[in-house]
């Protein structure tokens, strides 16, 4: 039998969940880390495209929770939840948090890649999520896919072969 | 806004001259726009967040900080370099280290003129740091700058204006992304108040 595949958009600052038969894709990740957790056994899958690692420093009234590595993956850990998946099968992947920019000078926001992707594991650690795959850093772009019906997550960037994770 | 894009004219009309003048040949310019856009569709006015963009970033500092992209297709930069240096590069969206160093430098020269009559009108100091170049999704490049508007928002503002290089079709943009903290300064600077919503 053929599945169709239905791909959902996952924007900047943005999540989202699929169960068996969704693609969860998020395009064009620099500083940002495309963070996903899945459930191998209900199938489901939930992708966050994270652009900031702690809303600690949020100045804005109304908290954008997709947005920040600490409040993104509560909220994606919840809604796996409804579709029925088990936070204790949870395995997580992700991509991204690149220095997509060099230059002599250098402050605190030029560390924002790397930064994410520290935060992202703390999180991860917080929740007993094991980090099965990863492909962080570097100084180029990449556009990420999560195929909730097995589980693997496709890399594709500018000028490097396509990657599975 | 109307401010703004006036702002936005002025400096791409001295951005223009110093292109023209670079190449020797008459460069027109398309009139700016002026919007507040969420990120989704910023990376949409360079053809959305996957396109392959040449970006030269220069991160503006003083009073009224914020970060400025000069963008053009891998194609343009081509024809770019042709033009200005006789540099011939081959097919695909690669460069070599002296091409990019020699794009870096024709999108520092651009860049800071047009900061320094943005400078000039607003009376605020705006320093340009060193650029930096990226070739790569526009996703990934113009994300980096709106980390400062990912504190405080989803939207940014955005000063986008084009240059059309007649026949040769040499195609750029400017995006000033002021810091979100900035807007009321260059309104103030402008001697127009801030509406409050």
């Amino acid at each position: 039998m053929i599945e169709e595949k239905s791909i959902i958009k996952v924007g900047m600052a943005d999540l989202n969940v699929s169960t068996s038969g969704g693609i969860l894709r998020t395009t064009g990740l620099g500083s940002c880390v495309g963070l996903t957790l899945y459930d191998p056994v209900q199938k489901v899958g939930g992708m966050a495209h994270v652009m900031l690692p702690s809303s600690a420093i949020a100045r804005e009234g109304q908290l954008n929770l997709a947005k920040y590595a600490d409040t993104a993956l509560p909220i994606l850990l919840n809604k796996l939840r409804e579709l029925g998946a088990s936070p204790l099968r949870l395995v997580a992947k992700m991509a991204g948090g690149a220095q997509m920019f060099t230059f002599a000078g250098s402050g605190d926001s030029m560390r924002i890649g790397p930064r994410n992707v520290e935060s992202c594991k703390e999180g991860l650690q917080q929740m007993n999520i094991p980090l099965i795959g990863e492909d962080t850093g570097g100084n180029y772009g990449r556009t990420v896919e999560l195929d909730c019906t097995t589980g693997k997550f496709t890399i594709r960037s500018v000028q490097k072969e396509i990657k599975e994770l | 806004m109307d401010v703004l894009k006036e702002v936005g004219n002025i400096g791409a009309g001295n951005a223009a001259t110093a292109l023209s003048q670079l190449l020797n040949k008459p460069i027109d310019m398309a009139v700016p726009k002026v919007q507040l856009l969420p990120f989704e569709e910023i990376a949409d006015c360079v053809g959305g967040p996957e396109a392959i963009v040449l970006a030269v970033f220069l991160r503006v500092e003083g009073e009224a900080p914020g970060n400025l992209f000069f963008i053009m297709t891998p194609e343009a930069g081509k024809k770019l370099l042709k033009r200005l240096a006789g540099i011939e590069v081959e097919e695909g969206d690669s460069f070599n280290e002296m091409e990019q160093s020699a794009l870096s430098e024709i999108g520092n020269i651009l860049a800071g003129s047009y900061l320094s009559s943005l400078a000039d009108f607003t009376r605020l100091s705006m320093t340009p740091t060193v650029p930096g170049l990226a070739i790569d999704m526009a996703g990934a490049v113009l994300g980096y700058g709106l980390l400062q508007f990912g504190e405080m928002g989803d939207d940014a503002l955005l000063i986008n204006t084009t240059f059309l290089e007649g026949q040769y079709e040499v195609e750029g943009q400017f995006f000033l992304i002021p810091d979100p903290q900035t807007f009321a300064q260059i309104f103030e600077a402008l001697g127009v108040p801030l509406e409050h919503d």
